[in-house]
């Protein structure tokens, strides 16, 4: 049978294609732009902060790259990058489907992802905003630059997330193959399940938030404009009340991600099956009842902060038991260390130290001294890079030889883990200790007393950085030189290992049997 | 959104039965039906709160609503919204012609509610009763102007989904015209349909907090 | 032990009485997140060593965890989690309620400058000078977007918002200088907002405050700087027109003896007259009606400066402690939670 990467030809049979796998490539090349754009941003701002006093730029071209740095990595790369790509891929294939629900759907999501992005492109050519990627009003409501059209961009692309979590919503629920029980699922179809209601729920609030700023700012609605009466911090309720889900957006697909490892690599059965399923479905729900841990200083009664603290705590006690679960997993097992698994190791302790910084700025009178600080910088870089980004390159090596049918450089792979790890914590431990010092966040000029530590990170962003682009490459010449892969190189269970690599177009040449779990190791 | 994506007589390929995928796209449209909720739920809960701190603005404000026109909008929605049932009701008895005439008249009463409102908009706007910095009117307590400001958004995005509703109606009737829908097989009906009952629902909140509470 | 974990997370110096006691908890905090690390960083270390796959694709057992270690691991980390909440908490309450005594500075924040105004007259800009030893409450109104007043050595941070009025608190332990940045994004010189609060000896800050300039409004020897001014806006605002400062009836509520208590509202309920109700009262004037009073006060939003808001709030503030004679207020029950 042809593979689906051979089963047509020509460029047509890419764009106008309503298969799930060639939709997920797309996405796929689009997500990398979208990350090689936000890494490029990044590594200008560091660049910058070699030095407190004016250097390469300015200040106001500073705050848009830093808003540029924050809608690009946010709404262009994180949140589609897990779901839109292997989500998309794998999905389907482990609940024995032939595609998802609605084809077109997906198709449309990519297009509409498109224009997202080359609206807000566009917009920050155009002398984007300045405002931060949180537009917090009034700033956002009277910045000089153009916050409008940057807000209309963030708004389609949320329209396009909306779509996609839709589509596999519905597709979980009605096409799982014949005998497919919920708790017989692979946990990476939980996780995606858990964000994509999160996706459906809390989008429209955020399209909602960044509308009002785009028409404050550009037809004087005056909403949120104390002249007016309005209450600026009744923005900061709307924003966080999808953002802070949005957090799980990007961190739960990467958890889904490390479940699959993990069984595979450790080459046994979950710990506990149950406590990732429904902990997914725990920080899902939950995670709507934190938001104003965003806001300890902003404002808002003692009771409210009382309130959300304590749901802070709740929520993270579902992430605890995932890492205890993983941790668990690899007792008794049959444990391999290829890169993936590297790479569940850098995910693994980036995310308990991110994770338990959560808890410490979750914890009231902590945050008071840590808010907008470089410590909450920190912690969310820990969470977002050290364990989202981890996972995506874990899961880009781990699903390679399914993807493409071609095995990557396992060495080469070892080396960019330890890179990996070794740039992002020279980048980040430095602005822990940044913000322990007092350095506010956003900051282009600083005293002299944070100078060494603002090096010390930078010299970490490029080596990051390096290894990145170092990965890219290597990866990227594996797909035309990499040995030819075996149906399930990795000897695992799960669903997606059992047709051959690449897939053929209708991804099964006979239905799904799924009478061996995809964590059974203790029978064959 | 997912009713054009599914065609109701072929049965897609990763489906096993042709009522299999009708059902997938009625889940499909209750996903986009809520996240559509969302989005108001929202706006209704930035109303809430500063009605809540500015509860006699409110109340004045209020006063200024055209209660004539608001009203007589809610009986077209809702004959609309039976309109639309009978439309399918007539599909499933085979009748279509029937099915037709509903749906233009569903066209018709939603199309009268967008007329409805433009004239309401204008009678404001006469007043001085613009929204945010364009509001002219004087006499009223600070915190009016939010509350015509949030009218305007509400009604405003309201209005746009009726437009929106206006248009998939019609394409329902030109599909219907074609015959494309039968007794056993209308599933891009029925969540046109849907679609429609939602924009009437959102109006069922919209009537009463916006000119009833004085 | 205090200095040696200070130094190594880098924290600055502990100049305010509060911060000994926050760096505590950042201590156990920040401990319990290496432990963490390391009981994760130890466990797959030996497993890993242990079970690391030595010939080919055997078969593992199937185990599944124990309900009572589950049980322990969640309960276990979900007491200590609580219990940060619960000092966490308790030392917020501590931060965001300022001394009955303490002394107050009017703070304006504006794109991008800080202003400081004392009671007794005396302004300054990106300089706040403050005794050692005596609580001081800031009371921050903004002129535009949001601002947030930060010192790290005080561990205090409070954002400053337009059309409200916030507080912060604080008493310094030791003579010095220490950096106030603005925290919270406020456009494009945002990094340049930065300022410094001198903390003098109470006999310094006395000679200070007598040797400092009185703005133009108030005048040395005129007793109450800050509020000579009030009454000289509200005047000019025609305040006096409805309001009464020596507690004689009106078409607004008097002034006298209002500040610091309860007032009942009208449609139940009652609000701590304070600077921020003070402050909400000029700029949303129907917010909150006093039980007995009809809503006729015109909004000052956009009318009124914040310093001159200010100044009507101190006026109102020093006001306070005048024995009231009529309109003497009935004793409520407190609201939930202040």
């Amino acid at each position: 049978m042809i593979d689906y990467l051979h089963a047509k030809r020509g460029i047509r049979s890419w764009l106008g294609t309503l298969d799930h796998k060639r939709i997920a490539l797309m996405y796929f090349c689009a997500v990398t732009i979208a990350l090689i754009l936000g890494g490029a941003f990044a590594m200008m701002l560091r660049t910058k902060l070699l030095i407190s006093g004016p250097g390469i730029m300015e200040p106001l071209t500073y705050n848009r790259l830093f808003t540029w740095h924050g809608v690009t990595m946010v709404f262009m790369f994180l949140i589609p990058s897990i779901p839109a790509v292997f989500g998309n891929f794998m999905l389907p294939i482990m609940i024995g489907a032939k595609d998802l629900a609605f084809p077109r759907l997906n198709l449309a999501s990519f297009y509409v992802y498109c224009v997202g992005v080359c609206f807000t492109l566009w917009a920050m050519i155009h002398g984007g905003a300045d405002t931060g990627w949180t537009f917090y009003t009034p700033y956002s409501t009277t910045s000089p630059t153009d916050v409008a059209p940057m807000a209309i961009g963030v708004f389609i692309l949320g329209l396009s997330s909306i779509m996609t979590g839709l589509n596999f919503i519905a597709t979980t629920h009605m096409l799982r193959v014949r005998g497919l029980k919920w708790m017989d699922m692979p946990l990476f179809v939980w996780a995606i399940y858990a964000t994509s209601i999160i996706q459906v729920i809390a989008t429209p609030v955020l399209g909602l938030s960044v509308t009002l700023v785009a028409l404050d700012h550009s037809l004087k609605m005056g909403l949120f404009d104390p002249s007016l009466g309005g209450d600026p911090v009744l923005f900061q309720h709307l924003f966080w009340f999808y953002s802070h889900p949005a957090v799980y957006i990007m961190i739960l697909p990467a958890m889904g991600v490390i479940n699959e490892l993990v069984a595979t690599f450790a080459h046994k059965n979950l710990l506990s099956y149950k406590a990732i399923a429904f902990s997914s479905l725990g920080i899902a729900f939950v995670g709507f009842l934190t938001w104003g841990h965003h806001m300890f200083v902003a404002g808002i009664s003692q009771l409210d902060a009382a309130i959300f603290g304590i749901m802070s705590m709740f929520v993270a006690i579902f992430s605890a038991i995932k890492v205890f679960t993983w941790v668990g997993t690899l007792y008794k097992g049959s444990i391999a260390l290829s890169a993936p698994m590297l790479f569940f190791f850098v995910f693994i302790y980036l995310f308990v130290f991110g994770g338990m910084t959560g808890i410490a700025v979750a914890t009231t009178s902590l945050d008071v001294h840590w808010h907008d600080t470089y410590f909450v910088i920190a912690h969310f870089h820990f969470i977002m890079v050290g364990a989202s980004l981890s996972a995506f390159l874990a899961a880009a090596h781990y699903w390679f030889p399914k993807m493409f049918g071609r095995m990557y450089p396992e060495k080469l792979g070892v080396l960019s883990a330890i890179g990996v790890f070794a740039g992002f914590n020279l980048t980040f431990v430095p602005q822990f200790l940044l913000g322990n010092a007092g350095m506010p966040r956003r900051y282009y000029s600083y005293p002299d007393r944070y100078h060494v530590l603002n090096v010390c990170s930078t010299l970490g962003a490029y080596l990051l950085g390096g290894v990145m682009l170092f990965t890219l490459l290597y990866l990227i010449i594996s797909l035309f030189t990499g040995k030819p892969a075996p149906a399930n190189p990795w000897g695992s269970r799960g669903f997606e290992w059992r047709v051959p690599s690449p897939p053929p177009e209708d991804n099964f040449e006979q239905p799904l049997d799924v009478s061996l779990g995809c964590y059974e190791y203790d029978r064959e | 959104m997912s009713h054009s994506v599914v065609t109701s007589t072929t049965v897609n390929s990763q489906y096993d039965s042709i009522e299999r995928q009708h059902a997938t796209a009625r889940v499909g449209m209750w996903l986009f039906l809520s996240s559509e909720s969302l989005l108001f739920a929202g706006l209704l809960a930035l109303f809430t709160a500063y009605r809540i701190s500015y509860p006699i603005a409110f109340h004045a404000a209020a006063e200024h609503a055209n209660i004539m026109l608001g009203t007589i909008n809610t009986y077209v929605l809702l004959t609309s919204s039976l309109t639309v049932a009978l439309a399918l009701a007539a599909t499933e008895r085979g009748r279509r012609r029937a099915t037709v005439g509903w749906l233009l008249v569903s066209i018709a009463l939603g199309a009268t509610f967008d007329v409805l409102k433009i004239v309401e908009y204008a009678q404001h706007l006469h007043e001085g009763f613009a929204f945010g910095h364009y509001f002219t009117a004087t006499g009223l307590p600070q915190g009016a102007v939010l509350y015509f400001t949030l009218y305007y958004l509400l009604t405003g995005l309201h209005a746009l989904h009726v437009t929106a509703g206006i248009i998939v109606l019609a394409y329902l009737a030109v599909r219907a015209r074609h015959g494309a829908f039968t007794p056993e097989s209308h599933v891009v009906l029925e969540c046109g349909a849907l679609y429609w009952h939602l924009v009437d629902l959102v109006w069922i909140f919209l009537w009463p907090m916006l000119y009833l509470l004085r | 032990m205090n200095e040696a974990l200070r130094w190594l997370l880098n924290l600055p110096e502990q100049r305010s009485s509060i911060a000994r006691s926050i760096d505590y908890l950042h201590y156990s905090v920040i401990l319990a997140t290496f432990a963490g690390v390391f009981v994760v960083a130890l466990t797959t270390i030996i497993f890993v060593v242990k079970y690391r796959r030595r010939d080919g694709d055997r078969l593992t057992p199937h185990i599944t965890a124990p309900r009572w270690l589950e049980a322990t691991v969640i309960i276990g980390l979900l007491t200590l989690f609580v219990a940060w909440w619960v000092v966490g908490f308790s030392q917020y309450r501590e931060i965001e309620t300022a001394p009955a005594d303490a002394m107050p500075v009017y703070v304006t924040a504006k794109q991008w400058m800080w202003k400081f105004a004392y009671p007794s007259g005396p302004t300054s800009t990106d300089v706040l000078t403050v005794p050692v030893g005596r609580p001081v409450k800031l009371i921050m109104s903004s002129r535009d977007v949001i601002h947030s007043f930060f010192v790290p050595a005080f561990r205090v941070k409070q954002d400053v918002v337009p059309g409200r009025a916030t507080t912060l608190w604080f008493t310094a332990t030791a003579p010095g200088t220490y950096d106030l940045e603005c925290s919270q994004y406020c456009g494009t010189r945002h990094s340049f907002m930065r300022g410094q609060v001198v903390a003098l000896s109470p006999a310094d800050f006395a000679r200070w405050l007598d040797a400092a300039e009185p703005d133009h409004f108030g005048g040395k020897g005129g007793g109450h700087g800050l509020a000579a001014r009030g009454m000289e806006v509200a005047a000019r605002h025609g305040c006096f027109r409805c309001h009464t400062i020596d507690g004689g009836p009106s078409i607004g509520p008097t002034w006298l003896g209002a500040f610091g208590r309860r007032r009942l509202l009208s449609g139940g309920g009652s609000v701590l007259v304070d600077e921020d109700y003070i402050t909400e009262s000029m700029m949303d004037p129907l917010a909150k009606i006093a039980a007995g009073f009809q809503p006729v006060m015109p909004t000052y939003q956009g009318a009124i400066q914040p310093a001159d808001t200010a100044a009507i709030v101190e006026l109102i503030r020093s006001l306070h402690d005048v024995p009231p004679t009529r309109d003497q207020l009935p004793p409520t029950k407190p609201a939930v939670m202040p």
